[in-house]
């Protein structure tokens, strides 16, 4: 494999007193999964954020493409092609599907929007995704279903040209058949060259759609392995405990060796 | 934007699995949508325009003369002043901010404007040399914060309110009075990037900021006027006639045809492009019909005011379309178009729908929460010339007692939600409406100010529970 599309260093963050990300090193290659996984408060929305502009990171290097880069808002990791599916969704309720889809990056001059093409890419994209349930393009999101929500999320991100696309938990309020439809297009993201971060806590969805597995335990990076080298339980155990066998954290005997 | 293209190559088939996506509605369908969207709390305007109607009904059954031509035209102007004060502040409740001191901001505009009439341009003179240098300090202040956040509108118009009050313009130019008209929008400009600037930059709640502004202003009204002094305007005619005078009766036609025909025009040819090219747009006879409705009842209502309303028909002829009437078309039409067609718009609405969001898609928040309140204090700076004007004088009040009361209670009732996120232009024009309405009528019934502050905050807080209930009901609906 070539090299990263983006690696993050050494990378910390901490909420005043809070530490939340010790050290992290986190890498993402073009054209794979990277499942990024963790216990809930583990630190992995930090780190999505950290890379999507919304928080800074307090110490560390993050390199795109190999060189180092800073993203200090939104529209730094939009310029650079990063796309975010958030956890919490941040649709605006009162807007439409289109509007929301577009938000921020609107078509058209800022004096006179171009609805007409911002609407027909949303119906193609959203199309494509084969959303079924929504009435029209024109819905305001206020009365969306929690899937139907997600799916706008998702479609929102995969309408942009991007490089790396990171789905934090995209998958957690779909039902079975939309559940398959997002881990489909997770491979189809990644065969299309992207660099793909999902964020699950199912761990069959890891195994079925990752080509790596990233483990994230209380703010650190304790395995960044290919999905190939690991079982089921050996990555719960990283999971629940931070190690599992030679991998993860050094056990306190070992290091000391 | 570099990659505005949709990125991975569609499947040909998968449009087809989009199918129940419709764009084309039946007037049938369309009507069910409504019913729905009002079932789940969307009421928009609706209950005002209901109690419109209904209101003068009532005021037509108790008193004579209620729908006369004369006080149809009075109430007109009567209301436009806070009714445009109203349509900016949907600006700032857009976002679910407040501003408490659009209407003392409105009367230091208003103050400023009639002592430059009043002292022939010379501000310096009628200020004194050490209120005149607090005041251009304050006016640069406004325009250097305005160039801190980056509000371009907001630095120039602050500047250009330092040009004139330096300058001074001569007092009988014919020109004159639209330079001092023009230097009370500057100045409620630069009073609204000061607030703005409090609001978005040190970040105190708006509420806060604008209730001690609202003090701060009254005291400067009072200082430029002083203490039971008033400023008579009434003799300039430009001043006079904004809020007295009327169109002739060709221009009232050419008004008609120019406002109805461009309403037409943009909602057909809109329509027609939607159609052409596939998308959501509402059943075609729904279109026509509301493009009919409002030519036929702006036809109507210029018939109407083309007759000779004077009370003496035979001594005087009062007719035409008074002046307020193009003026606050002028303002909806702006207000719309910003807000339904351009960024800036669009993005008004995405901070005050989920301000996060809004911050994660790269919109500058805190710059937009900022220009609301520069918007809000200039347009309340056009009300303020309005109400000035319908007085023909500034006096101490100005701005004060229940100007703002009554602005925002003209947005809420008719459909902007305090909440934000919610609202248009034209909820101020019809909940305007309603309270002029309100007053008119009931001073038409000679009931002392007593009922009338009591109506007035009944109906006001008849609007609020509407909005908070129909606000529960769509968080309700909407899962
Ligand atoms: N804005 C913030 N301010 C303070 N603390 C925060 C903030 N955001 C996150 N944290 C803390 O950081 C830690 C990691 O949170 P984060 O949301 O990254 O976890 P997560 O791995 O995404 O968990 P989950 O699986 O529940 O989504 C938590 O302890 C949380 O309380
Ligand atoms: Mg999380």
């Amino acid at each position: 494999m070539s090299e990263p599309i983006l690696r993050l260093t050494g990378v910390n963050k901490s909420f005043g007193p809070v530490h939340v990300l010790h050290d992290v090193d986190f890498a993402v290659w073009p054209g794979e999964v990277t499942a990024l996984v963790g216990d809930n408060g583990a630190g992995k929305s930090t780190l999505v954020k950290s890379v999507a502009g919304i928080h800074t990171a307090d110490s560390g290097l993050i390199e795109f493409r190999g060189k180092p880069v800073t993203v200090h808002s939104p529209r730094d990791a939009a310029d650079l092609g990063i796309e975010v599916v958030y956890q919490d969704l941040a649709l605006a309720d009162n807007l439409d599907i289109v509007q929301n889809m577009f938000l921020g990056r609107e078509r058209g001059t800022p004096w006179l929007l171009d609805e007409a093409s911002m609407e027909q890419a949303a119906r193609e994209t959203l199309a494509s995704l084969s959303v079924r349930t929504v009435k029209s393009v024109r819905t305001p999101v206020s009365a969306l279903s929690g899937g139907q929500r997600q799916t706008v999320a998702i479609a929102k991100a995969v309408l942009w040209d991007s490089n790396v696309v990171l789905l934090d938990e995209p998958t957690a309020a779909l039902g079975v058949a939309q559940t398959r439809q997002v881990l489909d297009l997770v491979r189809r993201l990644a065969e299309q060259g992207i660099g793909v971060v999902l964020i699950s806590h199912n761990m069959a969805d890891v195994f079925e759609v990752a080509d790596r597995i990233a483990v994230l335990y209380l703010g650190r990076m304790v395995a960044e392995v290919p999905t190939d080298e690991v079982t089921h339980s050996q990555v719960v155990e990283l999971i629940t405990a931070g190690r599992s066998g030679d991998l993860g954290l050094a056990r306190p005997e070992s290091a000391a060796i | 934007m570099p990659k505005a293209d949709p990125s991975p190559p569609r499947p040909v088939g998968a449009i087809s699995d989009f199918g129940i996506d419709t764009t084309v509605r039946t007037t049938r369908q369309a009507g069910q949508d409504y019913v729905a969207r009002l079932r789940g709390g969307e009421l928009g305007s609706l209950p005002a325009v209901l109690g419109l109607i209904a209101l003068v009904a009532v005021f037509w059954l108790l008193s004579d003369s209620f729908l006369t031509l004369d006080n149809t035209a009075n109430l007109l102007a009567q209301g436009a002043g806070k009714m445009i004060i109203a349509m900016g502040l949907v600006f700032v409740l857009l976002l679910g901010e407040i501003d408490l001191s659009a209407g003392t901001a409105s009367g230091v505009c208003a103050a400023v404007m009639a002592m430059h009439y009043v002292k022939a341009g010379n501000l310096l003179g009628g200020m004194g040399t050490t209120v005149f240098a607090v005041f251009a300090a304050g006016l640069l202040l406004a325009a250097l914060l305005a160039i801190i956040m980056r509000i371009w509108a907001g630095a120039a118009l602050s500047l250009l309110a330092v040009v004139i009050a330096a300058v001074g313009v001569p007092a009988n130019a014919w020109y004159s009075a639209w330079v001092e008209m023009l230097l009370a929008v500057c100045v409620g400009a630069a009073i609204g990037c000061l607030s703005g600037f409090l609001v978005s930059k040190i970040g105190m709640p708006s509420f806060v900021v604008t209730l001690a502004l609202f003090i701060a202003w009254q005291g400067v009204i009072l200082q430029l006027i002083g203490e039971g002094g008033v400023f008579g305007i009434g003799g300039q005619h430009v001043l006079f006639d904004v809020a007295n005078g009327s169109l002739s009766v060709n221009a009232s036609w050419a008004l008609f045809l120019i406002a109805a025909g461009g309403y037409a025009a943009v909602v057909l040819g809109e329509h027609r492009m939607r159609l052409r090219r596939g998308l959501v747009t509402a059943p075609t006879p729904v279109v026509f019909g509301k493009v009919g409705t409002v030519a036929v009842l702006g036809a109507l209502a210029t018939l109407a005011l083309t007759q000779n309303r004077s009370p003496n028909p035979d001594l005087v002829t009062i007719e035409g379309v008074p002046y307020v009437v193009p003026i606050v078309l002028a303002l909806l039409a702006a207000g719309s178009y910003v807000l339904n067609r351009t960024r800036y718009g669009r993005h008004i609405y995405a901070v005050g729908g989920n301000a996060e969001a809004a911050k994660r898609a790269g919109i500058n928040v805190s710059k937009i929460r900022a220009s609301v309140f520069v918007v809000s204090s200039a347009v309340a700076a056009v009300g303020a010339i309005v109400y000035s004007s319908k007085v023909g004088s500034v006096d101490p009040q100005a701005g004060g007692l229940n100007t703002l009361l009554f602005a925002v209670g003209a947005a809420v009732i008719g459909g902007t939600s305090l909440f934000g996120g919610r609202g248009k232009i034209s909820h101020a024009v019809i909940g305007g409406l309603v309270l002029a309405v309100v007053e008119n009528g009931l001073g038409l019934l000679h009931q002392p100010a007593a009922v009338v502050n009591i109506i007035t905050g009944l109906v006001l807080l008849l609007a609020a529970t509407v909005d908070a209930l129909s606000r529960r009901r769509s968080a309700t609906v909407g899962g």
